[in-house]
């Protein structure tokens, strides 16, 4: 592991501000992703409470539109907790990537800038460690602008969700569904890759219909991160 | 176990999605301290990440009308194509629209 300079890690209220200031171009996009998230959990049904709780507290956008599949009159808790995991375990990566330079705090510092920590700082700020700038102001800063914009739009979701005749006649039941492929198109695609993919959908049709009910998001995830776990990466994929 | 969606059920529910979120938030901060994630893991949890969407994404693509099905594959498209989220899901989205409209 590289050891990394210690003054990098240092973070100070100049550096938080900026921080912040550096997410708000980025933010406007996680704002429209909120509304859509908004939009998306009143029509299943959820309270404006839930919702807006879960945008809250939870702050990870892939796995609360996943939840939303999930959502009935009745939740299988074991279910959604894997399905949950598996979606953000990346971000075991992202906290692992940053430990050079974590590794200098003490430890309150150091999970309270992770608490915070989501897909666009962590890019931002892990950026700027490779460039040799500080970094943790972005982390802090930049995660506070993602997340007043998350639950902003969210807001603003649900307010533009209880106007809404008939979301269907529009298409709007489809925005969980266009959201979730997008993200899963959104990396570097190889025939490895893609074969990942294919065992994942396989697994998940075949426990949907062979096995009990809500089984198939775990049964593929596993299936897919088990074939991406022998198969190495191509040397260039890093 | 099922939890029933009354008022402080949700919130149960929302409580606990949090707290795994927060476990993964933490989690390879504190595994990392104690031993080093090797590239086995890693591999593992990157195509983990992709396939658990992949695999909640299948059964809605195969039990969907006319008009999900081309809603996802517009946005697959013209993801490959723009490599833009936003504008994908808006033509899934809109394609949707336009076919509940014949």
């Amino acid at each position: 592991m590289a050891v990394a300079d210690a003054a990098l890690a240092k973070i100070d209220k100049a550096l938080v501000w900026a921080g912040f200031k550096q997410l708000i171009p980025i933010s406007v996009f996680v704002a429209i992703f909120g509304a859509a998230f908004g939009l998306a959990a009143s029509q299943a049904g959820l309270s404006e409470l839930t919702i807006l709780a879960m945008s809250m507290l939870v702050f990870a956008g892939a796995s609360q539109f996943a939840a939303l599949d999930l959502w009935g009159t009745h939740i299988p808790l074991l279910t959604m907790m894997l399905t949950v995991f598996a979606i953000n375990a990346r971000h075991l990566l992202m906290g692992a990537s940053l430990y050079p330079w974590l590794s200098h705090l003490p430890p309150a510092k150091r999970y309270g800038l992770m608490g915070v920590t989501s897909d666009a700082n962590w890019a931002m700020s892990l950026q700027a460690f490779n460039h040799g700038r500080p970094g943790f102001g972005i982390l802090l800063g930049g995660g506070a602008t993602l997340w007043l914009f998350w639950v902003s739009g969210t807001c603003f979701g649900l307010a533009l969700g209880s106007v809404m005749a008939d979301p269907k006649s529009i298409g709007l039941d489809m925005v969980m569904g266009c959201f979730l492929l997008a993200m899963v198109v959104d990396v570097e695609k190889n025939w490895r890759v893609l074969a990942i993919w294919t065992v994942a959908a396989l697994a998940s049709l075949l426990s949907y219909w062979y096995l009990p009910e809500n089984s198939h998001v775990v049964v593929g995830a596993l299936a897919g991160g088990l074939l991406g776990m022998i198969w190495e990466e191509p040397a260039d994929e890093h | 176990m099922n939890i029933e969606t009354t008022a402080w059920g949700a919130i149960f529910v929302v409580i606990v999605m949090a707290l795994v979120t927060l476990a993964t938030r933490l989690g390879g901060v504190f595994i990392m301290s104690l031993v080093p994630i090797n590239e086995r893991v890693r591999r593992f949890i990157r195509a983990m990440s992709g396939s658990v969407l992949v695999a909640l994404l299948a059964p809605i693509a195969l039990n969907g009308d006319i008009a999900a099905r081309m809603a996802l594959l517009t946005t697959a498209l013209m993801m490959l194509w723009l490599k833009k989220p936003l504008p994908a899901i808006a033509a899934g989205i809109l394609v949707a629209a336009l076919i509940r409209q014949v």
